[in-house]
């Protein structure tokens, strides 16, 4: 049953905000799925974090979302936000001026309960996919000082190295939610993260093997949602295009 | 042997992945960008009827060889169509990977695209749209042009736009292959990252702003031809069947 109680208390003066939140529990065969109705008082500066906590402590107790670090760092609070994947701690609820605002889990993940979904298994999926860690024949002697590193190839490296696993760029993805296999661009950023460091010795025809496919860079239909929507504003657009061609000229 | 191989495994015979995604992708961006430039050049040329009947004849026999041949050949824009109709059943054989093919994949396209209301992703979903309406549309189009070559002028035209009724068909296949290649030239320079000069996201607003001013041009352009050659065919539709005389030919009483 929709729930419609108002907060009066002490931010009387806020505009009301009408929230729809889809409540479903999959574990549970009772539990349908439904979009229910929960009314606040906007707070100054109010994000979805402080929206949905206000909801979960006054209004719905049973309510699940996820939040950790509440400063899009962790990118565990990623969420369908009138359609569009964002991250929850870092979307204002001024962003919507009608004052309606329709939350859903993200598509692509497995849905745990309400907004919270697994993203974890699936980037696992994709880490081991890529294969996600260095390449290098000769054994590491950690005894000894690191060999200096060029600093543009460093800064190439730790530009790509900032993706936060959030999933959006996957949620995003028409190609991703048609084709469960599809690596997704966090895969294809990984794939671009790794050629870029000097660290890895693998090479593009190595790289083939892992996303030389039409479930890897030869499926993405490069509508550009992942790069539009990326929270931390990778390049996208851009490493998906260079591995594209690099990966297309493989012998 | 190897093709046994790769048919079961997807792998060669030296146990490496299969080159042919790569191939694949590769080719329906070339015969997509050949598609788009000829879908260009075509729109300019079939327009020449803006400027006179007298410019578009002209043009016509230029194509059937009226520079180096002493009579003109339509046969040569028969062989012309033939290659276009061929890059273009490669192109459609090679695009539908893309496809949604099951209900599910449909209504999951379709709901993500209406919800999120991204450009580039309602975008796609017009091409493979437009892609669809095409296999209908545009092989009629080529077919006509493959099989009856002698009848392109400004009056043949016409009348097969008036009096044949395919004035319909083109209305629909004018809005159908604008979109389509207009955000399929767009799309080629986002994928390989072709065009877009060093400041790829730059690059990707300024290319977007110029395939909505080419989708406008060519609608524009496309359609006031089609209703100039409409008009001249309702004005020839008592005369059907005559073709056009240039006034130079008329003056010697020579007709084409």
């Amino acid at each position: 049953m929709p729930k419609t109680k108002i907060i009066t208390s002490d931010q009387s003066e806020g505009r009301e905000l009408t929230f729809e939140i889809l409540k479903y529990n999959p574990t549970d065969p009772e539990s349908k799925p439904h979009l229910a109705t929960y009314k606040i008082r906007e707070t100054p500066g109010m994000t979805l974090f402080v929206a949905l906590n206000m909801i979960r402590e006054d209004l719905d107790p049973d309510l699940a979302f996820d939040f950790v670090c509440r400063a899009g760092i962790c990118g565990s609070c990623g969420m369908m936000v009138n359609g569009k994947p964002l991250l929850a701690c870092r979307t204002r609820t001024a962003d919507y001026p009608e004052g309606k605002i329709r939350l859903m889990p993200m598509p692509a993940f497995e849905l745990i309960k309400d907004l919270s979904v697994i993203t974890g298994q699936w980037m696992d999926r994709m880490s081991r996919r890529v294969e996600s860690w260095v390449h290098k024949q000769e054994e590491r002697n950690y005894s000894r000082i690191e060999a200096p590193v060029e600093p543009d190839r460093a800064d190439a490296t730790f530009e790509l190295d900032r993706c936060i696993e959030c999933g959006i760029c996957v949620a995003a993805c028409a190609t991703a939610l048609m084709r469960p296999d599809f690596v997704g661009a966090v895969g294809l950023n990984r794939i671009a993260r790794f050629e870029a460091d000097p660290h890895d010795e693998r090479n593009d025809a190595d790289f083939y093997e892992l996303v030389g496919d039409d479930a890897g860079i030869f499926g993405c239909m490069s509508l550009l949602s992942c790069e539009d929507h990326c929270p931390k504003n990778l390049p996208l657009q851009e490493k998906i295009a260079y591995m594209r061609r690099k990966l297309a000229s493989v012998k | 042997m190897s093709d046994l191989i790769e048919g079961y495994l997807g792998k060669r015979a030296d146990g490496t992945k299969s080159r042919m995604p790569a191939l694949l992708d590769r080719w329906q961006s070339i015969t997509g960008l050949i598609l788009g430039l000829f879908i260009i050049g075509h729109m300019f040329f079939t327009s020449s009827i803006l400027l006179g009947k007298e410019a578009m004849y002209k043009e016509t026999k230029l194509f059937e060889g009226s520079l180096f041949l002493e009579k003109p050949e339509p046969a040569l824009v028969s062989i012309a169509a033939a290659l276009i109709f061929l890059v273009f059943i490669v192109h459609a054989g090679l695009a539908m990977r893309k496809f949604p093919y099951k209900y599910r994949e449909y209504k999951m396209l379709k709901t993500h695209a209406a919800h999120m209301g991204h450009t580039d992703t309602i975008l796609w979903m017009l091409q493979a749209g437009t892609g669809f309406a095409m296999f209908f549309l545009g092989s009629a189009h080529l077919w006509t042009m493959v099989a009856i070559p002698d009848k392109i002028g400004p009056y043949a035209s016409a009348d097969r736009i008036y009096s044949e009724h395919y004035g319909v068909l083109y209305a629909l296949l004018i809005a159908a292959v604008v979109i389509h290649a207009m955000v399929g030239l767009y799309r080629l320079s986002v994928k390989w990252g072709i065009a877009v000069g060093p400041r790829p996201r730059a690059g990707r607003r300024r290319n977007k702003k110029m395939m909505w001013g080419a989708i406008l041009f060519f609608s524009l352009m496309a359609y006031a031809a089609l209703a100039t050659y409409w008009q001249i065919g309702r004005e020839h539709r008592g005369s059907y069947g005559e073709r056009y005389t240039p006034s130079a030919m008329q003056n010697r009483g020579d007709v084409l």
